[in-house]
């Protein structure tokens, strides 16, 4: 982390995909920063705060008059994908618990991975975002098994073979560790290799040549990783609920 | 002969080129996901009804994939930017 009075990459900058350290805080002695992860974060959830709350208010409205309009039908069209989306793999009955969830997940970390369009430095290329997520998730997996499964989850241990138990072991822990590392190191490769190409053109060329990169790397890769994401968490999820994916 | 070395030269040197050893884990992926990415445009010329299934299942199946070739980025750009071994 590298002290610095920018927190956020302008256009101008030259290949700095560093995270800088704002503002130093004294909390107990030590000093923690306000870093450039928590600006973007920050308004990563503001914008996100304003799109959910005109949507919803674009919905109830059109609701209450019975027409539709092109909002109210892009939210419906919203929540039907994220409904079949969870329903799929989890069942009618074992679904309705998880769909907020799954709904809150999905708009935060594709707002968060697409917003290296708009010039900020994306929340999830810092390790500490996507470990906590991926903290979450893991929490949500282990409590549906000891829930659902009670004390057949230690069984679950000794399968197949009793030998296997420490690989069972393993396989538990390395679950938030994969899912995070995956997620940290596709927006990171994407974030390093757009810095590097910016540093590389002339002043003229910043605007608009790299929109090409930037398609691919915020865009098409930033929704992969998110659909991966989600997907492997409710396929977790149902796994250990034992359900069978049949409605 | 005996220049002005101190001991992080000799560590920042290694950890480049340990950097360009760990990066070279994208082999295995590159193989792995091209393979899955043809055996699903074959189950789509089998069957191309079932286009969307199938294109979810490969993307989801290649990135899953993907995650080992991740490990040695992350690596290099341990090695590079945070540089753990510096005296």
């Amino acid at each position: 982390m590298i002290p610095g009075p920018t927190g956020l990459v302008p256009i101008a900058n030259d290949a700095d995909f560093y995270i800088h350290e704002l503002i130093p805080l004294e909390i107990g002695g030590t000093t923690v920063h306000i870093t450039t992860t928590h600006v973007c974060t920050i308004i990563v959830v503001l914008v996100l705060m304003v799109l959910t709350l005109v949507l919803r208010h674009a919905f109830f409205k059109a609701e209450r008059e019975g027409k539709m309009t092109t909002l109210s039908t892009i939210v419906e069209l919203g929540v039907d994908t994220l409904v079949h989306f969870v329903e799929g793999s989890m069942g009618k009955k074992g679904a309705k618990h998880y769909i907020n969830y799954i709904g809150a997940l999905f708009l935060y970390i594709f707002f968060c991975n697409t917003a290296g369009i708009f010039g900020l430095r994306p929340p999830t290329a810092d390790y500490g975002t996507t470990l906590c997520l991926a903290l979450i998730s893991f929490v949500m997996i282990e409590y549906a098994d000891i829930r659902y499964n009670k004390l057949n989850m230690v069984k679950g241990l000794f399968e197949p073979f009793p030998l296997f138990f420490p690989m069972n072991v393993i396989s538990i822990f390395s679950t938030p560790l994969s899912m995070s590392l995956r997620l940290f190191g596709n927006i990171l490769g994407g974030t390093v290799l757009m810095a590097l190409f910016y540093g590389m053109l002339p002043w003229f060329a910043k605007v608009g040549t790299p929109a090409a990169l930037h398609v691919y790397f915020d865009i098409f890769s930033g929704a992969i990783q998110t659909y991966v994401f989600c997907m492997l968490t409710v396929t977790f999820i149902s796994d250990k609920r034992g359900d069978s994916g049949l409605a | 002969m005996n220049g002005n070395f101190d001991g992080n030269d000799l560590v920042h040197a290694f950890s480049a080129l340990g950097a360009g050893i760990a990066v070279c884990s994208g082999i295995g992926t590159g193989i792995g996901q091209g393979n899955a990415a043809g055996l699903g445009a074959q189950a789509v010329g089998r069957n191309p009804g079932a286009k969307g299934t199938i294109m979810s299942t490969m993307l989801l199946g290649q990135a899953v994939a993907e995650t080992t070739g991740l490990y040695g980025l992350v690596v290099a750009l341990l090695l590079m930017f945070v540089k753990p071994f510096d005296k």
